[in-house]
């Protein structure tokens, strides 16, 4: 193939805006939701059987770096969106809520799983019946476990209201107020 | 070298002793665990060195009790020993701690306390192992409904079962 019948690059949709010769008029609000919305970094809190899904979603044939989640973030203070896949024990929940404490603002929290969401089919004393129940979860990806497909769509969901969020929410005393419910600073 | 003249001798602190599952079985006086456990430690021809298991039990029949299961190994022979102990107190089971004996007894103490309540007089360090620390119950007791009808911490509002 020569260089020339190469496809053009594609370039995603611009935020609403003035488009003008060689000028581009928009809100702050827009341009930073776009820029946080492609440039989410996860982190994989994986417990159990849904982490590898989860696996299967960041590895080359699922490839959730295409949706500018290329590094997965290991440490908390460097990361956007934490993604809880599995069982939480009630012994793990305040482990969660500290590893939820020790992200910046402003965070994202998906529960991928049965379990994540609800507990699941661990509907016992020792199995914390969801993560809701120490941290508060923005999207839910149901299925035991889902597939990447799902978890995908999860993620776009995030990619949704991370775009759309304003740019006050986080100081915003119905923020606070949640927050303040979990008893979380 | 058979066990039988070893637990013969032992006989006074021993309750009964069976076959089940082709493994010797005895089960000992609550009293004399520790001393039982030594003397099969430390016998000349046969010592029981190993402590492969050491698990709580609850029994409801013939009348409710709750004990302790081990699995003694004599590496030299190749010869294994279930014991069971039992505490006569259903509500508040106390038995001597092995820990003096064998070290790998620690953890599985815990673990036997953590899922029965059983105290084990004697144990450096008698704390939950393996459920959070909050818990009330002692979950594995078969006292306990399969599931409790008044429990607050499922939301069947929303996801139904
Ligand atoms: S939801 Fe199913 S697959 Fe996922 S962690 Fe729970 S049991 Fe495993």
């Amino acid at each position: 193939m020569s260089q020339d019948s190469r496809p053009a690059p594609q370039i995603g949709p611009s935020p609403e805006g003035v488009d003008g010769q060689g000028f581009f008029l928009t809100t702050v609000e827009k341009a930073v939701g776009m820029a946080r919305k492609n440039s989410l970094w996860p982190l994989p809190f994986a417990t159990s059987c849904c982490g590898i899904e989860f696996m299967a979603t960041m590895g080359s044939h699922y490839d959730l770096a295409r949706f500018g989640s290329e590094r997965p973030s290991f440490s908390p203070r460097q990361a956007d969106l934490l993604m809880v896949m599995g069982t939480v024990a009630k012994k793990l929940g305040p482990v969660l809520k500290q590893v939820y404490e020790q992200m910046a603002e402003p965070r994202w929290v998906l529960a991928v799983g049965a379990c994540a969401s609800t507990g699941g089919i661990f509907d016992t004393y020792s199995v914390l019946q969801g993560i809701d129940k120490v941290i508060p979860v923005d999207v839910y990806v149901p299925g035991c476990p889902p597939r990447p497909e799902q978890i995908i769509d999860g993620l776009i969901k995030i990619q949704e209201l991370v775009q759309s969020e304003h740019l006050g929410r986080r100081n915003s005393p119905e923020y606070k107020a949640l927050l303040a419910s979990y008893g979380i600073e | 070298m058979m066990i039988e003249p070893i637990l013969a001798s032992l006989q006074d602190q021993i309750v009964k002793t069976s076959n089940s599952y082709g493994m010797t079985e005895i089960e000992v006086v609550p009293s004399e665990l520790v001393s039982v456990v030594q003397a099969l430690m430390t016998h000349p021809d046969m010592p029981f060195t190993f402590l492969t298991d050491l698990c709580g039990i609850h029994l409801l029949e013939p009348t409710p009790r709750i004990g302790i299961v081990l699995h003694l190994h004599c590496l030299q022979t190749n010869t294994r020993l279930r014991l069971k102990c039992f505490s006569e107190k259903v509500d508040s089971p106390t038995l001597p701690s092995l820990t003096s004996l064998f070290s790998g007894a620690n953890w599985m103490e815990r673990e036997a306390y953590d899922f029965y309540g059983i105290q084990f007089v004697g144990h450096p360090n008698l704390c939950r192992i393996l459920n959070e620390d909050g818990l009330t119950i002692f979950p594995m007791r078969k006292e306990y409904p399969l599931e409790d009808a008044t429990r607050q911490d499922k939301n069947d509002s929303m996801f139904g079962r």
